[in-house]
């Protein structure tokens, strides 16, 4: 049952062969199983998660009429606060704080019948590309437990590729959705800028965080993405528009006559040949089915790492200011007089990891005065460029298409010491954040030469999300009839599977 | 080759209120030139006319009603505090009462 997909157990529900409760501690007993290997989750609540699914059951009995994932449990990443739950974003400054308030994500999957089973481990902060800058130790990643599942949405992607859950919750800064998706061959969209609202998701750079559904399956992934979609007013950045007809595009699933545009900044150099292989295969997939490939010119994509790299660092070092030892959180350093002052800079040393640590230096260093025109001034305008990329290549093309990362999953510790090599991981999906635009990742098989997932990469312009599901469907649906089944029924056992 | 000093790193820890170890301002100074070098890419380009943008959505004065609305309560509010006091956050003294 573990192994099935959110629709086929909702459907199960649907018809009483199976309760939430029963679905809940499958999972439940799944991950007391394979948790102490994987490390997806730093906080599971089964009690309550039992409590939320048996409420979910007696609405079904009592014949209300439920959403398709109602009674279906969910892994929520740790940078999403929920009431009286931990949440710490992966940071010992925020070990033990448990938020008086939901964030709006969270209020919609509740409000949804959705269980939600424990919060997953993340990079600290968001910041990161591997997991490993976890205050609570890394995520191992199921395909091979000495790689690491990507990052910084690690957890919440190693949990739904392990079958601890079946759908999870992550967030996006400059891939943090759709590379782990790809390192774990599974499926993650990270939405339109403004189109989930951020309110309650603990900020690192508020102009590019997003968070965002992972799946198994593409349908899945569209499930999740409407659940928690919408305008929200507290939310100043959520956008009032209508959400897109996702999960009808992920059922529909045609690419007869669109045309896809391939983006010819984002292969070549530094890509692994294995990769690059699934890649252009996906690409003669889609020409087969009816598309039209084409290639676009995106120029100043050779930028957009340098431009993130300022851009999220100096947002960083704004919004961890909060972080100062007097209304929540850490507070350390309190001998006998010591002033606010002093307070906070123990509290603050204490409490950040090196990567959040070494973000907010770069970034407090790019806005002061006399660097400010040079960096993030420069920064903001590669930004531009950007965008006007984007919006000439989608003159020529419906979708644009890469593959998500450059690379399958690298080993725990190999780029931990190297800043550079760490953030070119994110090279391929940082375009997509800085122009505020929406991007899929979908399992495209694994490379010949370490047999390691490779994650395909769909970018729609903004609020034309079911285009992604579109095209991500009828690649899908081609892919598994040709493998004869998901690729994520190749991933190894970890223990006995139920 | 861009660098940035031990004494440098220090000067923005502080700005930062960070209060760095001698050994992590000596690690980052020895990172920083490297990671200066792939950020100062942006300036390769002529970015002369071209206008910077700070947001990906043209959103500008976003209003709500001024009505009441729901919010913590007291105890909600303060629930995370490291100290409190009647209703109050209880913090480290801010001035140089001391001196």
């Amino acid at each position: 049952m573990i192994k099935n997909t959110a629709a086929q157990m909702s459907a199960a529900l649907e018809k009483g062969e199976t309760t939430s409760v029963e679905l809940t501690k499958l999972h439940l007993d799944r991950i007391a199983e394979v948790d102490p290997k994987v490390k997806a989750f730093l906080h599971v609540d089964g009690e309550s998660a039992l409590k939320q699914a048996a409420a979910v059951d007696a609405d079904r009995a009592s014949g209300k009429k439920l959403g398709p994932l109602a009674g279906i449990p969910l892994a929520l990443k740790d940078v999403l606060a929920q009431e009286g739950v931990p949440t710490t974003a992966g940071s010992k400054i925020l070990q033990d704080w448990k938020p008086p308030y939901d964030s709006t994500v969270v209020a919609k999957l509740k409000a949804a019948g959705v269980v939600i089973l424990g919060k997953t481990n993340m990079d600290e902060f968001a910041m990161g590309s591997s997991t490993e800058n976890s205050g609570y130790g890394p995520t191992f990643n199921p395909w091979d437990l000495t790689r690491t599942p990507g990052g910084s949405s690690g957890g919440s992607a190693a949990a739904v590729s392990a079958f601890e859950a079946p759908i999870a919750i992550g967030s996006d800064t400059g891939g943090s959705i759709r590379q782990p998706a790809a390192l774990t061959g599974i499926v993650g969209v990270r939405p339109t800028y403004g189109a989930v609202s951020r309110y309650g998701l603990i900020a690192y750079s508020s102009s590019l965080d997003q968070a965002g559904p992972f799946g198994r399956t593409v349908l899945d992934t569209a499930l999740l993405h409407e659940v928690i979609a919408g305008h929200d007013p507290k939310d100043a950045t959520s956008l009032n528009a209508p959400v897109p007809a996702v999960v009808a595009a992920a059922k529909s699933g045609d690419v007869k006559g669109l045309k896809i545009g391939v983006i010819k900044q984002l292969q070549g150099d530094g890509y692994q040949t294995g990769v690059l292989a699934r890649f252009n295969e996906s690409l003669d997939i889609l020409a087969s089915l009816g598309a039209e490939i084409v290639q676009v010119d995106c120029p100043s994509f050779e930028y957009a790492l340098a431009a993130y790299y300022l851009i999220a660092p100096s947002e960083c070092s704004s919004n961890l200011a909060r972080f100062d030892a007097m209304r929540y959180g850490l507070r350390t350093g309190e001998a006998d007089g010591a002033s606010a002052e002093t307070v906070m800079n123990a509290t603050r040393e204490a409490g950040f990891g090196r990567e959040v640590k070494r973000r907010i230096i770069l970034g407090t260093y790019a806005l002061s005065s006399g660097y400010y025109d040079a960096y993030y001034g420069s920064a903001q305008k590669i930004r531009t460029l950007i965008i006007e990329d984007y919006k000439k290549a989608f003159t020529q093309a419906d979708v644009l298409v890469s593959p998500t990362s450059p690379i399958t999953a690298f080993k725990i510790g190999e780029k931990s010491e190297d800043p550079i090599a760490m953030y070119l991981a994110d090279v391929a999906t940082i375009p997509v954040n800085l122009a505020g635009i929406c991007g899929m990742s979908l399992p495209a098989g694994l490379a010949d030469e370490d047999n390691l997932p490779v994650g395909f990469q769909i970018m729609a312009p903004a609020m034309q999300d079911q285009r992604l599901y579109q095209v991500g469907a009828a690649l899908e649906a081609a892919l598994v009839s040709k493998w004869g089944g998901h690729l994520i029924s190749k991933a190894p056992a970890l223990g006995g599977a139920k | 080759m861009s660098s940035l000093s031990r004494d440098e790193v220090a000067k923005l820890a502080a700005l930062a209120r960070i209060e760095m170890s001698e050994a992590e301002l000596i690690n980052l100074s020895s990172q920083f030139g490297s990671i200066l070098d792939a950020v100062a890419r942006v300036q390769e380009l002529n970015l002369e006319g071209v206008k910077a943008t700070s947001h990906p959505q043209p959103l500008e004065n976003i209003f709500r009603e001024d009505v009441v609305l729901p919010s913590l309560t007291p105890d909600q509010a303060l629930s995370g505090a490291p100290a409190q006091e009647d209703q109050r956050f209880r913090v480290p003294q801010i001035l140089g009462e001391a001196e």
